[in-house]
């Protein structure tokens, strides 16, 4: 079950990176067809920041997104009951034992990321390290061990850098259409085609939507699996029961939290807003049900 | 054309031969490291316990028969069969629960930054000794799942992979220990 959802897990970040890379190709193209520069010239550019931004996001993802999140790392002797705790779970998951940073802030709530199970990080905020107890806390690390042992944190690292790149072409490419652009120069010559023009404006507009819509839904999918195998590590549900219940009973949210990372954390971080149904739009689900779930376990 | 079936064959049978034994020595090699990760912790619980005894020592004179049986215990865990030494871990574990309950009536004691530092330590030994005896059992079920699944089981009677015990926990000590912070 375990090694079927690793396996599960490669073959979807890779079939992931695929996906990214043809929707930046196509927003290249589309980009390209308005400048007037050619549409073969823009899938090229295109091609050519895929080559450097692909390595670059393996090699930087990590670093990036505990940048974004305001994360800086501490020694076993600022805690030393939080590093006997993850030493701990370490062993449990049969993970080797990652680097481990704090946020500053209020409000409780943690993530995991890096490339590879050998070189992750798990990241706490202070607050969760305050309210929290130490079975809550084991938890809640259970939690973070079972993303990086499933390698949902390369997946979902990934994401949120894919999503980034796209989002910035894209937002250039709706900037060039709505000031007028180089477009002009070529409407009076007889290769533009109105449909043509049309299927770029749509992908252009359509496409960073699109991207955020897989990343969330990746995410979601992750939650539950992550809550079972927590349990599976630390055979106590009633730990994780009382971890998402104190986190879910903040309402002021993180104060550093971006849209990007949000699907990273383990409870959203933008604090309840009284939506309780699952959305479309959710990056995680809603934590009555992850807790009912729990409860039946 | 027959020559190359055999061959084929014959090949197939060869490659056969070699995953399974390769298979059985890769699980055989995790079920003697995930031992030597309780190895580890058991030894650091031997060690851990004189600082604590001394400790407490000077705070509860008078409780020399809890003390004497923790260090009475403390020396199993280094030697035996791995279950003798497990159950070594369990005599301990119960012994601690009382010195850690007997702190409660010393206020010196409770509040003793180096008892309280050794509490920790103690605490997360027994935990990882928990978590590593978890994953021991689970190495241990997958090697004997494979050695007796077929056709690997033909292999590793050949060449005598012997069955691996699981660490078995008397019913009483079943419950995660709780000591209070």
């Amino acid at each position: 079950m375990l090694y079927q959802q690793i396996a599960q897990n490669k073959r979807k970040t890779f079939v992931l990176l695929v996906f990214f890379c043809l929707l930046v190709l196509a927003i290249g193209w589309a980009v390209g067809y308005f400048v007037g520069s050619g549409s073969l010239a823009g899938i090229v550019i295109a091609a050519v920041i895929l080559c450097f931004y692909i390595p670059v996001t393996f090699a930087s993802a990590k670093t990036q997104v505990l940048g974004m999140s305001g994360a800086h790392e501490i020694q076993k002797s600022d805690n030393p009951m939080l590093f006997n705790i993850v030493e701990e779970l370490s062993v449990a998951a049969n993970v080797p034992m990652p680097k481990i940073y704090v946020v500053n802030d209020d409000s409780p709530n943690a993530f995991a990321t890096g490339m590879k199970p050998d070189s992750s990080a798990i990241a706490f905020t202070s607050g969760l390290l305050e309210r929290l107890n130490r079975e809550e806390i084991a938890a809640v690390t259970a939690h973070e061990f079972s993303h990086i042992r499933n390698y949902d944190i390369r997946l979902m690292t990934l994401c949120i850098a894919l999503v980034g790149v796209i989002v910035i072409i894209a937002d250039m490419g709706q900037r060039i259409f709505f000031w007028g652009g180089g477009r002009n120069n070529k409407r009076d010559n007889d290769k533009s085609n109105p449909i043509l023009m049309i299927v770029a404006l749509v992908l252009i507009i359509l496409a960073p939507i699109a991207a955020q819509f897989v990343q969330l839904a990746v995410s979601r999918n992750r939650e539950y699996l992550a809550d079972a195998s927590a349990i599976e590590i630390t055979r106590d549900p009633q730990g994780l029961i009382n971890a998402l219940t104190k986190i879910s009973s903040d309402s002021e949210g993180l104060k550093n939290a971006k849209q990007a990372t949000a699907s990273m954390y383990i409870a959203n971080p933008f604090g309840r807003k009284k939506k309780k149904q699952s959305s479309w739009f959710a990056t995680h689900p809603p934590i009555e049900s992850r807790i009912e779930r729990l409860k039946a376990m | 054309m027959t020559t190359i079936i055999v061959i084929a064959v014959i090949a197939i049978i060869v490659l056969f031969f070699i995953f399974s034994y390769n298979g059985l020595v890769k699980y055989r090699n995790w079920v003697q490291e995930s031992f030597s990760q309780i190895d580890v912790q058991l030894k650091r619980r031997h060690d851990l316990i004189p600082n604590l005894v001394e400790t407490v020592k000077g705070y509860a004179r008078h409780e020399k028969e809890t003390l004497s049986q923790v260090v009475e215990a403390r020396n199993g865990l280094i030697s035996g069969t791995p279950q003798q030494r497990i159950e070594a871990d369990n005599q301990i574990e119960g012994a601690l629960k009382s010195i850690f309950a007997l702190a409660e009536s010393y206020p010196d004691l409770k509040a003793n930054q180096n008892f309280l530092s050794l509490q920790e330590e103690l605490a997360t030994t027994e935990n990882k000794v928990a978590y590593s005896r978890q994953l021991y059992n689970k190495t241990v079920k997958d090697y004997n799942i494979k050695r007796e699944s077929f056709p690997t089981n033909l292999i590793a009677g050949m060449f005598g992979f012997k069955r691996e015990e699981l660490l078995t926990v008397p019913e009483a000590d079943r419950e995660v220990p709780k000591v209070t912070f």
